[in-house]
């Protein structure tokens, strides 16, 4: 390895050296600028040279983030990233994959590759920008619309009942299940450092503002006066508090969560639902915390941050073991013998 | 086994024999076709076969859509097709002898199981009991000879503990031993088959050995033949042979590739007929590394592969024509990136799902063509089983070396059939030169992932590679740096820059050559594929009947050989015979602005010789 190389190793590397020399074309404004900035920040801490870390994104808005690494990175076709990133990784489990999605990308027209990615658990990272509306194609509806949404395409609102992305991601075993939110970089920052640590397929939902097709569809989450009360930040073997005045908490009664108040009597802190990552049931039910917060009085808060993880074996490391098992099978791979098969006769 | 009467039997020496093997769909006739096959390769016959059954697993029982047949042509000389017509007819039932008798030639050879006679097949044949072909005179003029194998089977495994359902599954063996002893052959191929087969299945084993060698001993002393045929072997070029049938000669050619490249094998795909099979072997062979990705569907089966070809694996897929439609988008964007990808369509009868099981060369145009937007690239073409191997190896030499997705186009008929193969060895196999980018120092200049050498083929740098990083993707590239542009002069040479490039990689295919005739020929027939066998014969029987004629078969479609047009302008008349409505024609027609003629059958079925002799002779006339 020439020497210039052995240094470049060992220099420690800041945000700026993720940064590409490509103007970034997002609109002033957009979310997307946020999750950037984070996920540039993030990088240097994860301790993987720059040539080991590949962005694949598909069709969209968000998609555009490879450009703005300076990383490998593929900008691929609508809905695909999942599918190609698979193969990737696949042939090569020593790098570090980022897929970069949004909800058009993976939840409309990537919905198939998107659930068997999951399933199949290989160890990459997805950041699922979602913003509840076609951006790129001038303000559609999106799967993650809620119903009788009015956009362009739907004059008169919606008739097509939401995706719950997390839920979804539940269904289709995901073993590392993650919300954030374009306006909390601190989370957002701590959330992307765990996902990469997770050995497997790590969904990460970012709600990110799309400020000119679907301004403020998450403001219930990020506006001062009331976010307090419509969010509730998931933290392992803490109790589940919320409010502006940390004065609610989450309780379990059975399989029903319920709101109370920390200032009635009969409630103490300890009576509230501890959160536990690995509980899947648990999980079960915190991804179904999904009511409209803007307009049900009764609606339970948002949660962020991880609300599942569990250790499964990842594809890749499977792949490699059967090669591996077949190489102690049927010995050395010897191209003469294979092609001349089982019979042969002389002329 | 000893044969003891084997060297007092008379036997008649016969040039080359036809057979069809025709029962129904559960009765395994692809099996003892197989069988028969590699016996016949092994006794150093050349042959070529042609599998034909029906899409449905298992289609109603003895109707004439369930019919399965195998037929191979054998003989002491060259061969290069199934046949036109067959010598021996094997009919397990009433609805296969009469979907076949048309197949058959004057005065030849009916071996039928009578059991498929009864009330029952014959009314789900949709014959009237009183028309029964073996009662009435229907077949008169063939020799007809009628063995109830049914009972003769059970008869056979009286003692067996097998189920009367198992037990009945032997009666392919039966017929298997008989034809053994008609064509003098040695039971023994099929013994080790059978052995490795049934492998601590004692009782199947037992019972299908009986029943094989009771169907060889009944040949002998029933004297249904008084006497035993020999096809003497064939002439051959001097080395070492072995049998291959297409898909497993394409999937030894993607794996040879990647070894002489010193590459890591990628196939991504989705079951369909009638690719499946590269995909079944690939997976036998993964001690060679190969990394076989099952995906959810066609679409993800291509763009996995196009991640590991990011990735710097020798990336591959299968498919036929409806899998290759869903893939046209992801296809397109390996083009724009310029990455290496070997797509191979083992075509079928169209359009949407068409005839899954039936061959047709109608996919052409799809490969040339059928994607948005200008995306050039390579197509190439298998002609027989065993050129599948070389194609399928060619196709990675081109897609490596040139930076670009490849089709492979093949198809039903020579993906399923099989003929001898002299195989080549590891060593012989034609260099393939792979170069992928060395890191780089952070000082040197920017690095420009699209900057191109004289063929115009940009660098491959794979992740990992440090100071080479840089972003690929669908959008219109910047000729150098690769960034996105839409600068309307940029995209317009971009476009040029692509066509170009493919068009370069003509200075790098073998030159076209006639496969018999000369230049001064009175007419060519110029084929493309699988239709190789078929025209072949049928040139070489015209001229042996003093026809001049020339024939030339194209391989390297997309780009054409650089001297094809000098090869055509030496002919007023080139007759093209496609197996779909006229498509390489098009292509030669708008390239060299020659009135060609084309042949067309779109029956899902192969040439038969003497189809294309006739259209010759119109043409001379």
């Amino acid at each position: 390895m020439p020497e210039v190389l052995k240094e470049k190793e060992q220099k420690k590397l800041s945000a700026k050296d993720f940064a590409s020399d490509q103007d970034i074309r997002w609109c002033p404004g957009c979310g997307d600028y946020s999750i950037l900035k984070q996920v540039q920040s993030v990088m240097p801490e994860l301790g993987i040279p720059k040539e080991d870390i590949v962005f694949v994104s598909g069709i969209g808005c968000s998609s555009r983030f490879p450009y703005y690494m300076n990383t490998y990175g593929m900008h691929s076709i609508h809905g695909r990233a999942t599918a190609i990133a698979s193969g990737l990784k696949a042939s090569r489990p020593d790098l570090s994959v980022w897929i970069i999605t949004g909800d058009g990308d993976s939840l409309a027209i990537g919905g198939n590759h998107f659930i068997h990615l999951l399933r199949r658990n290989f160890n990459v990272n997805v950041l699922l920008f979602n913003n509840q509306i076609y951006g790129l194609t001038k303000g559609q509806y999106s799967p993650t619309s809620e119903l009788g949404k009015k956009t362009k395409s739907t004059p008169v609102g919606s008739l097509d009942h939401p995706f719950n992305p997390l839920a979804l991601s539940l269904g289709a075993d995901a073993t590392f299940i993650a919300r954030s939110i374009d306006r909390e970089p601190k989370h957002l920052k701590e959330i992307l450092l765990r996902a990469e640590r997770h050995q497997g397929t790590s969904l990460v939902e970012i709600y990110q503002n799309c400020n000119i097709f679907n301004d403020g569809a998450f403001s219930t989450f990020t506006d001062k006066t009331n976010k307090k009360e419509n969010s509730v930040y998931l933290e392992h073997g803490k109790p589940l508090v919320f409010g502006a005045e940390l004065d609610k908490g989450i309780i379990l009664d059975g399989f029903h969560a319920k709101i109370v108040s920390l200032k009635d009597d009969n409630v103490s802190i300890d009576d509230l639902w501890v959160h536990d990552e690995t509980d899947r049931n648990k999980a079960n039910i915190l991804v179904r915390f999904f009511e409209d917060n803007a307009t049900d009085a009764d609606a339970r808060p948002r949660p962020f941050g991880i609300f599942y993880q569990e250790e499964r074996g990842t594809y890749e490391d499977s792949l490699s073991q059967q090669l591996e098992q077949e190489v102690e099978l049927k010995g050395a791979p010897d191209l003469n013998k294979l092609l001349a098969g089982a019979n042969t006769w002389k002329k | 086994m000893t044969l003891e009467k084997e060297n007092t039997q008379v036997k008649n020496v016969l040039d080359k024999v036809t057979i069809l093997y025709a029962g129904d769909s559960g009765d395994g006739i692809q099996l003892i076709g197989n069988q028969f096959t590699n016996n016949t390769a092994l006794y150093g016959n050349d042959l070529s076969t042609f599998p034909d059954f029906p899409a449905e697993i298992r289609a109603p029982l003895g109707t004439l859509a369930g019919v399965s047949g195998f037929q191979i042509n054998f003989g002491n000389s060259s061969i290069f097709t199934p046949g036109d017509l067959c010598d021996v007819l094997v009919a397990m039932n009433a609805a296969s002898l009469k979907k076949n008798l048309s197949r058959l030639k004057k005065r030849g050879t009916i071996i039928v199981n009578t059991a498929g006679f009864d009330k029952k097949n014959l009314r789900l044949a949709g014959i009237d009991p009183v028309d029964n072909p073996l009662t009435n005179s229907s077949l008169e003029g063939f020799k007809v000879h009628e063995i109830d194998i049914t009972k003769m089977t059970r008869e056979n495994l009286k003692e067996s503990s097998l189920g009367s359902k198992e037990r009945d599954r032997c009666k392919n063996m039966f017929v298997l031993g008989f034809i053994y002893w008609i064509y003098n052959r040695s039971l023994d191929s099929t013994i080790d088959f059978l052995e490795r087969k049934f492998k601590g299945k004692q009782e199947v084993l037992q019972a299908n050995l009986k029943v094989l060698k009771s169907g060889y001993h009944f040949a002998d002393t029933s004297e249904t033949f008084s006497n035993r045929f020999e096809v003497k072997p064939a002439e051959m070029q001097p080395g070492k042979y072995r049998n291959i049938v297409g898909n497993q000669a394409t999937a030894l050619g993607l794996i040879a590739a990647a070894h002489r490249s010193d590459m890591n094998l990628f196939y991504g795909g989705y079951p369909i007929t009638p690719a499946s099979d590269i995909l079944h072997e690939l997976a036998k062979h993964k001690n060679f590394g190969i990394k076989t990705f099952q995906a959810e569907d066609e679409i993800a089966g291509v763009c996995s592969a196009i991640g590991a070809s990011f990735g710097g694996d020798l990336a591959t897929t299968a498919s036929s024509g409806p899998g290759i439609a869903l893939k046209g988008e992801a296809i397109g964007l390996a083009v724009m990136m310029e990455l290496p990808l070997v797509l191979v369509n083992v075509q079928r009868g169209g359009p949407s799902t068409g005839l899954p099981t039936k061959t047709e060369q109608s996919d052409l145009l799809q490969a040339m063509y059928g994607r948005n937007g200008e995306a050039p690239m390579p197509v190439i073409a298998a002609q027989s089983p065993s050129d599948c191997f070389e194609m399928a190896y060619e196709a990675c030499r081109i897609a490596i070396e040139h930076m670009t997705p490849v089709f492979l186009l093949t198809d039903g008929y020579i993906a399923n059939g099989a003929e001898p193969w002299k195989f080549p060895s590891a060593e012989a196999l034609k260099p393939i030169v792979l170069k992928v980018k060395d890191a780089r120092a952070e000082e040197d200049a920017p690095y420009l992932p699209y900057k191109r050498n004289e063929d115009l083929v940009r660098e491959w740098a794979v992740p990992g590679t440090a100071g080479a990083e840089h972003r690929l993707g669908g959008l219109e590239k910047d000729k150098e740096t690769g960034n996105v542009s839409y600068d309307p002069e940029n995209h317009q040479e971009m476009v040029k820059i692509r066509a170009a490039k493919v068009n370069r990689i003509a200075k790098h295919i073998p030159k076209q050559e006639l496969d018999s005739g000369t230049t001064s020929s009175k007419l060519l027939i110029l084929g493309w594929g699988s239709t190789y066998g078929s025209i072949k014969t049928a040139a070489k029987e015209l001229q042996s009947e003093g026809v001049d004629v020339a024939h030339a078969q194209i391989r390297y479609i997309h780009p054409f050989p650089e001297n094809l047009g000098e090869i055509l302008s030496n002919f007023d008349k080139v007759i093209i015979p496609e197996l779909n409505d006229g498509q390489l024609i098009k292509l030669i027609r708008d390239r060299y602005l020659i009135d060609a003629k084309g042949l067309n059958k779109i029956k899902g079925l192969p040439f038969r010789a003497q189809e294309i002799k006739e259209e010759v002779l119109n043409h001379l006339k």
